[in-house]
């Protein structure tokens, strides 16, 4: 039998404005197994600790019962308290009389009564605990980062500087991502390649750094600290360590009309192609839907032009197994599809285009060389109209867009307005906006300059309908403020597509069992406290891959997440959760059913010899847990059909006698 | 002026949900019989979700508005303003005993920039 105590908090008026928690301590007094009970106004302070910890050498406890808060507030708490008195950290049981009490009860009497069931149901359990001791896994001191744009580059970055190494993996082939498709970068209006491509060279430079470049990852297997990861390297049929980027196979190459993908389709690329001057690492890759010599096995042009002999047109996917110790989620996203929203023409017009699209139209490295031109006829265009929200903030029923709001196209649209109106001033810009949002440091006074001193016209409204006749864009608008209908002939209309997260994002999310949200972000650990986490532990977020977010955001998440990874890499060991499955073998008919739900891929299967009554030995097959991999979510535990699997701190029996207790 | 029955009575025939509403405008710049009406598509969603009905009621809007559903179609937030609007059309036209016209008044006041729909609606009413 355990000697229980018993401690109530009140946790100043939280509990004790609706629970009567002298009446609980002195109820809970004559429970199976209690010996000493109290309350006390704040259990988790030092005083209420060391009450518990001179009640535990003076009444000699086993367990300990603490009425108090959520223990995700404070169970490491107690169990640390319960150590230092000399217990096993696990014979402490939480009952939460707040949360689940007095914070949902108005009337002092249901509370109370509250209280004490559940107060009864914890003792009824802390007389079944048994002690646990948490096993140790170790760390492999390297971590992956999956993805290479600007988030990727910088957390890579800050990992190496701390002297761990780093891959990234990056399916491109380049990396650089979209930041390295923008041309200047709000508020500041610096040049997003100027600022990138000296971290890009910084990454190819850092010899703790390896870049798997049109890479990606198809299988994750193992738990923090340990994770097994799968890399598949796409065939470039150029080889990687030979190709000095010189850019002779490029020139030669026939096959030269195939929409550049950087370039967004505005302009064509040959079969073997370097995406941009700046690429790292600069190397050639070959499309195979567009090389005449993998395709035909005619032509090899480029195998004869390339003097260092890199070309290969055998090459195959390679796969790579690597061992990591942490995983930095960094995909990123893309601009949504303009399909359903063709009352703008986008697909009738080549002059209605995406703001990414925009971008490249203005960078010096575009497909007009920075010349801002309508792409249907190079003519400059002398009226524009930016559309904001476009797919953003839409109502889920409606299904053509987003729901939440994109929160960088404000701003970005700001920025294009102000800076054609500074190179192109005889150029009309209007602005069609719903919300300006501008909140971040120096933005507002950014959108007031396109106002103010650019002329810039914002317009509170939105289009309506964009029809092309002739050479002009008649767009049809409202402005809600003038109480008009306006009709504007355009030259070039720019849409602010609403952005979501990459297409990768949810198988690989399925390969991590990270958990997502319905838009396919990635779901962080708490949403104010634990924002680059994942739940899975491990597995941390690092830029739009968590939800929309401007260049400083990712960079300063980037670095966080970088400093989380580098806690975890600087550990030699890890402490585990001892609150792990395990299966009776004696019960276990090797059925396979945890098995098949564990998701974690923890069960694995023995055949194992057992000593029957008659004396003879019988080979079966029994399932075993590996204890570091699982993370105790029980889901084998309901699935067993023989009653074989349970879980450590949570067993059937311990669960079985809290209901009893509540239903007493 | 503010009429909880008249705005119930509308939200219940359109099943549209005003609240839903962000101002963005979409409605009235998508709307081609913008320029005929008095108060339009984005207002008729705001002045129900006011209660500021009776202009509404009296408003010739009412029957200049096509039905295209242009503004259902393109609406962001799924507010449906031409369904309000043939809500608060059903309302001016079915209240008891207003006889807006007879069969014999057709041929007078029809031409063809006259909406079909509204000769429908203004027949749908109770004659009583």
């Amino acid at each position: 039998m355990q000697r229980v105590g018993v401690f109530v908090c009140w946790c100043g008026s939280n509990i004790a404005g609706t629970v009567d928690v002298e009446a609980v301590s002195e109820a809970l007094k004559n429970e199976p197994g209690v010996v000493f009970s109290t309350n006390y106004q704040y259990m988790c302070s030092q005083a209420g600790q060391d009450m518990i910890k001179e009640a535990v050498k003076e009444h000699n406890l086993t367990g300990i019962v603490v009425c108090s808060c959520s223990p995700r507030m404070h169970e490491a708490t107690f169990r640390k308290t319960a150590a230092a008195a000399g217990l096993n950290p696990y014979m402490v049981e939480i009952a939460n009389i707040r949360e689940q009490c007095s914070w949902v009860h108005k009337d002092i009497l249901t509370g109370t009564e509250k209280a004490i069931i559940l107060g009864k149901a914890a003792i009824a359990k802390v007389n079944l605990n048994a002690p646990l001791t948490p096993g140790e896994s170790p760390v492999t001191k390297r971590a992956l980062v999956i993805g290479g744009g600007i988030a990727g580059i910088q957390t890579a970055l800050d990992i190496a500087d701390a002297g761990f190494p780093v891959d990234i993996v990056e399916k491109k082939p380049t990396i650089g991502g979209k930041m390295a498709q923008l041309d200047k970068t709000f508020p500041t209006l610096d040049c997003a390649a100027c600022i990138l491509t000296p971290k890009m060279v910084d990454v190819a430079q850092n010899d703790k750094i390896r870049i798997f470049s049109y890479s990606e990852v198809t299988d994750v297997q193992g738990f923090v600290g340990n994770f097994e990861v799968t890399i598949k390297k796409n065939a470039r049929f150029v080889k990687e360590d030979i190709c000095t980027g010189c850019g002779a196979c490029v020139e030669k190459c026939p096959m030269k009309k195939n929409p550049n993908e950087f370039n967004l389709g505005m302009d064509n690329r040959p079969a073997i192609y370097i995406p941009f001057a700046q690429a790292v690492p600069k190397v050639a890759t070959i499309d195979p839907n567009a090389c005449t010599m993998l395709k035909k096995g005619k032509c090899g042009l480029c195998s004869k032009v390339c003097t260092a002999g890199a070309i290969d047109y055998t090459q195959k996917d390679e796969y790579l197994q690597e061992k990591y110790g942490a995983i930095v989620v960094a995909t990123g996203f893309n601009p949504i599809s303009m399909d359903k929203f063709d009352e703008f023409a986008y697909s009738q017009s080549k002059d209605v285009i995406t703001s990414l699209e925009f971008e490249r139209l203005t960078n010096a490295a575009g497909p007009s060389a920075g010349k801002l031109i309508r792409p249907s006829d190079g003519k400059h265009p002398h009226t524009i109209v930016f559309v904001q929200c476009v797919g953003s903030r839409c109502d889920a029923c409606a299904q053509k867009g987003k729901e939440y709001c994109s929160k960088i196209c404000c701003m970005y649209t700001a920025k294009h307005a102000m800076l054609t109106r500074d190179k192109y001033p005889d150029t009309e810009v209007y602005v069609f906006y719903i919300d300006v949002r501008t909140p971040g440091k120096n933005f507002d006074e950014f959108y007031r300059r396109a106002v103010e001193e650019y002329g810039v016209k914002y317009i509170k409204g939105m289009v309506g309908k964009v029809t092309p006749e002739g050479d002009k864009l008649k767009v049809q608008a409202s402005d809600l403020i003038a109480n008009k209908q306006l009709h504007i002939d355009a030259d070039l209309v720019v849409l602010a597509a609403a952005i979501e997260p990459d297409k990768s994002a949810r198988p690989l999310a399925t390969m991590l069992t990270a958990s997502m949200d319905t838009n396919d972000f990635f779901t962080e650990a708490h949403p104010k406290l634990k924002p680059v986490e994942s739940p899975t532990a491990g597995v941390f977020l690092s830029g739009a891959c968590q939800g929309p977010k401007d260049i400083p955001e990712t960079v300063s998440q980037a670095g966080a997440a970088a400093s989380k990874v580098i806690g975890l890499l600087c550990k030699d060991k890890l402490t585990g959760n001892p609150c792990v499955a395990n299966s009776n073998e004696l019960m276990c008919n090797g059925c396979s059913a945890c098995a098949n739900v564990c998701p974690y891929g923890a069960i694995s299967y023995e055949d194992k010899e057992f000593r029957m009554p008659d004396r003879t030995t019988k080979v079966r097959r029994v399932a075993s847990v590996n204890p570091a991999v699982c993370q105790g979510c029980g889901a084998c535990t309901v699935t067993c059909p023989s009653g074989a699997m349970d879980l450590k701190g949570f067993a059937n029996l311990q669960i079985m006698a809290e209901v009893d207790a509540i239903c007493k | 002026m503010n009429n909880r029955y008249l705005q119930k009575e509308i939200l219940r025939i359109s099943g549209a949900d005003v609240s839903k509403c962000m101002r963005c405008g979409k409605c009235s710049g998508t709307c081609p019989a913008y320029d005929e009406m008095e108060y339009h598509p984005h207002q008729f969603a705001n002045m129900v979700e006011s209660g500021d009905i009776e202009p509404l009621l009296n408003s010739q809007s009412l029957y200049k508005c096509l039905s295209c559903f242009a503004c259902i179609d393109r609406c962001p937030r799924g507010v449906e303003p031409a369904k309000i609007v043939e809500a608060v059309r059903l309302l001016a036209t079915r209240k008891q005993g207003a006889n807006h016209m007879t069969a014999n008044d057709v041929p007078a006041i029809v031409d063809e920039d006259t909406p079909q729909q509204l000769l429908v609606s203004a027949f749908r009413k109770y004659t009583k």
